[in-house]
């Protein structure tokens, strides 16, 4: 450090303005704080430090970049910013401020279940299927999940010129199957071609109503403290072909998408303990670990997971630990993480075990009281930690 | 797994625990430095710590090459990247490092080319298929990198690609734990030693450390049995009164290192006289530089960069940080106005920085969650 610098000296004015932001107002800025005093005791200062955070996580989402970067459709934080800051800013309604997979609506005396996604899914083609297949089991799961029976679909498709008629008709034959196997029909649908490189290829985007039908009041805030979470089966298996069938790893593994639909399964579930679940979701992007942190967030507690419990396949496992990704993170198609009743856990996870999709189901964890909208992790090796909602993008376009 | 399952073992960990209780003197606290951003993300994902008594801290060191890149350098990067017909490819953990006017990420954003690759080959790759295009690597790492970017020039040059060129970054380990043996603001009792780096070095560069600073150092792997079996062992030299270099890692580390590596370190790059380290500031002899004869591939050579330092904001403490002064939650902007969302400074951007290791795996109460874990268990 004998150096000084002579050079000209800028600074960031954006972090300059984080900090200011952040800081309290007036002379005491500092009053308050911990002061810090080597090697003494901290349990204290460092409860201080993380209420302060959690107020500081519990503000307003705010979206502070000028454009939209890789990250907004991640699924983790920057997406939740999005959602919250943008969308539901201008559209807020009842029914849209649970930010479930599907919104609940009534129409006459009718509960439906209405949901839309849409699939960018690069390669479009990959072991086990294709974007077809997978925007119409991703629509039938959402809806399945909230409980109703998947009636309708539409699809809107977004085409690149010069994208082989050979393929679209692969993709929409793919659809009709998958649609058939789910019981639903596509009923409506909309076509548009844009200029070469303004797409890749095919962009398709399905939406769709289902019936409720049980009367059941599910929700991720419903959660409570004593509750089961269970997985109906390996997770991660759909993000991990996807990356690997890209090729940019140069690894190989036997290794298919888990895209199936899900609605059997969830049948299933709710036949045999209906009342006694709380909530299910799919785990699509941004995998099982969105989804936990969505049930703490919302129903303001904690959930514990079992690291050695949760199930993941060793082709999975052996890819996540070369990238550097925890398999909680990776996308599922087939997988549903449903939240339950105490008492009704075993008969819950023997329900879903009787389907070919449920084989592998397992409960994985608790919810718990404290610490609120967090969710732990018992690692295998015997510690604590946190998982905590995504930031930065692993996988993109997995979907 | 195979080579994995039996460095994560807890009941191992639990005897190796207690050993480490045994070991600690009544009364005495220890301070070790992991050195290695890898050690400090281990640490944390597996929580280690619930495993160490609370005698023992480990401080978290300077071995996280993105979190010690200036937003100066981040800048002259991106100002590559904006020049005409470039593509410019970096490791993933750089996108969202912030420089003065932001990051790769947001500079992807407003229209310049910039890849993710996960090797510096695949970074010649692209320069192979786009011809017309002029591809530049933003090189960043310790001596667990280097080789790689080195080895890529001389295929580069073999193979007489014009088009290439690495933006070099590469910074040293070595004079980065003088200069922190050399602030007089840290008491520390041991180092654990970087593993990756030592494959590449070996054991014999830390020999400086107890033969002039008293210090023991024991080079250590990456699973979390190898990071406590290294605790065990440092403390060992000092309940013994030993004071030396130990390798933990031997079934990967060799004590001379990887001699053909560093051979082609040296072939392509020569030291800088000095390099600005973010939050420790400019060391001397701590980074390479692409070598004249190599100029071809310098992109420092054959673009013009702004070259402007930015200066860290003055509320951020990543140098504190770094120097493992404060622990990351100690930092007053830390989990507020500086979040992996929006990272002020760079420990909270890679995730083998201290600062965003904490947030995102151990931003807890311990004592809290251990009272939890007895009820939920008596419930």
């Amino acid at each position: 450090m004998t150096h000084q610098d002579t050079t000209q000296q800028q600074r960031a004015g954006w972090a300059e303005e984080a900090v200011t932001e952040h800081s309290v107002a007036g002379p005491n800025a500092d009053a308050g704080y911990p002061t810090h005093t080597p090697g003494t005791e901290h349990t204290g200062r460092e409860q201080l430090v993380l209420e302060r955070i959690e107020r500081a996580r519990r503000a307003r989402p705010r979206v502070r970049e000028k454009l939209i970067t890789l990250a907004h459709g991640a699924g983790g934080k920057a997406t939740q910013s999005l959602i919250e800051a943008i969308f539901l800013d201008a559209f807020r309604n009842p029914l849209l401020e649970p930010l479930e997979d599907a919104a609940a609506v009534t129409v006459g005396d009718a509960r439906l279940a209405f949901t839309t996604d849409s699939y960018v899914v690069s390669p479009l083609f990959f072991p086990g299927g294709n974007i077809g297949d997978l925007a119409v089991n991703g629509t039938v799961n959402d809806l399945a999940v909230s409980g109703a029976r998947p009636a309708h679909l539409s699809a809107g498709f977004i085409l690149e010129e010069g994208f082989p008629v050979e393929d679209l008709r692969r993709i929409v034959t793919s659809m009709a199957e998958a649609a058939a196997a789910a019981g639903v029909s596509i009923v409506t649908g909309d076509t548009k071609v844009v200029q070469r490189g303004k797409a890749d290829g095919c962009y398709i985007n399905t939406a769709g109503v289902g019936l409720i039908t049980d009367g059941l009041n599910l929700g991720v805030a419903t959660a409570r403290p004593g509750d089961v979470v269970i997985v109906s089966g390996p997770v991660g298996d759909h993000g991990i072909t996807i990356m690997l069938e890209r090729g940019e790893l140069d690894l190989d593994a036997e290794l298919v998408s888990d895209t199936a639909p899900v609605h059997e399964l969830v049948r299933g579930l709710l036949d045999a303990v209906g009342p006694s679940v709380r909530a299910m979701r799919d785990a699509t992007r941004g995998g099982v670990a969105t989804i936990l942190n969505e049930v703490a967030k919302a129903a303001g507690v904690a959930v514990v997971v079992d690291e050695d419990l949760v199930p993941v396949r060793p082709e999975v496992r052996g890819a996540c630990e070369l990238l550097g990704i925890d398999p909680l993170y990776v996308a599922c198609e087939g997988r549903i993480v449903a939240i339950v009743d105490p008492a009704a856990a075993d008969d819950a996870v023997a329900a879903l075990q009787a389907h070919p999709l449920g084989t592998g189901a397992t409960a994985v964890g608790r919810v718990a009281e404290d610490p609120p909208g967090l969710v732990l992790l018992k690692t295998g090796f015997g510690g604590t930690r946190i998982i905590d909602l995504l930031v930065g993008d692993p996988l993109p376009r997995i979907c | 797994m195979r080579f994995v399952d039996e460095y994560r073992d807890a009941e191992k960990a639990r005897a190796l625990a207690a050993k480490i209780a045994a070991l600690c003197e009544p009364g005495r606290h220890y301070k070790f430095m992991e050195v290695c951003g890898g050690h400090t993300h281990t640490i944390y994902k597996h929580g280690l710590e619930d495993y160490l008594p609370e005698s023992i801290s480990l401080v978290h060191g300077p071995g996280c090459p993105v979190c010690v890149l200036p937003m100066g350098r981040v800048d002259d990067a991106i100002a590559l990247a904006e020049q005409p017909d470039v593509i410019m490819t970096s490791f993933g953990d750089m996108m969202r490092v912030p420089g003065g006017r932001g990051s790769f990420f947001d500079s992807s954003a407003a229209g310049t080319d910039i890849r993710m690759v996960y090797s510096p080959l695949d970074a010649l790759k692209i320069a192979r298929q786009n011809p017309d295009k002029r591809v530049i690597f933003m090189a960043i790492g310790m001596e667990t990198t280097t080789p790689s970017t080195a080895m890529t020039v001389l295929r580069a040059a073999a193979e007489g690609i014009e088009n290439f060129s690495i933006f070099c970054n590469h910074v040293m380990i070595v004079p980065a734990i003088k200069a922190i043996l050399d602030s007089p603001d840290l008491r520390l009792d041991g180092f654990i030693g970087p593993g990756h780096v030592s494959t590449v070095i070996g054991c014999r560069p830390y020999e400086y450390i107890p033969a002039e600073y008293g210090k023991p150092i024991v080079t250590a792997g990456f699973e979390p049995l190898d990071i406590l079996q290294s605790v065990y062992m440092l403390l060992q030299q000092l309940a013994e009164g030993r004071c030396e270099v130990e390798n933990q890692y031997s079934r990967v580390v060799p004590w001379d290192g990887n001699t053909v590596a560093l051979r082609a370190v040296a072939e392509v790059m020569e030291l800088r006289p000095y390099f600005e380290w973010r939050g420790l500031g400019f060391i001397s002899h701590s980074a390479l530089q692409v070598r004249e004869k190599y100029a071809a591939f310098d992109a420092e050579r054959l673009f013009k960069l702004p070259g402007v330092r930015v200066a860290d904001p003055k509320a951020c403490q990543c140098g504190e940080v770094l120097k493992g002064v404060l622990k990351p939650w100690e930092c007053k902007v830390f989990g507020t106005a500086c979040t992996p969302e929006m990272p002020i400074g760079t420990c909270m951007v890679s995730s083998e920085g201290a600062c965003a290791a904490y947030y995102n795996f151990g931003r807890f109460s311990r004592q809290r969650v251990r009272e939890v874990s007895i009820e939920s268990s008596r419930a």
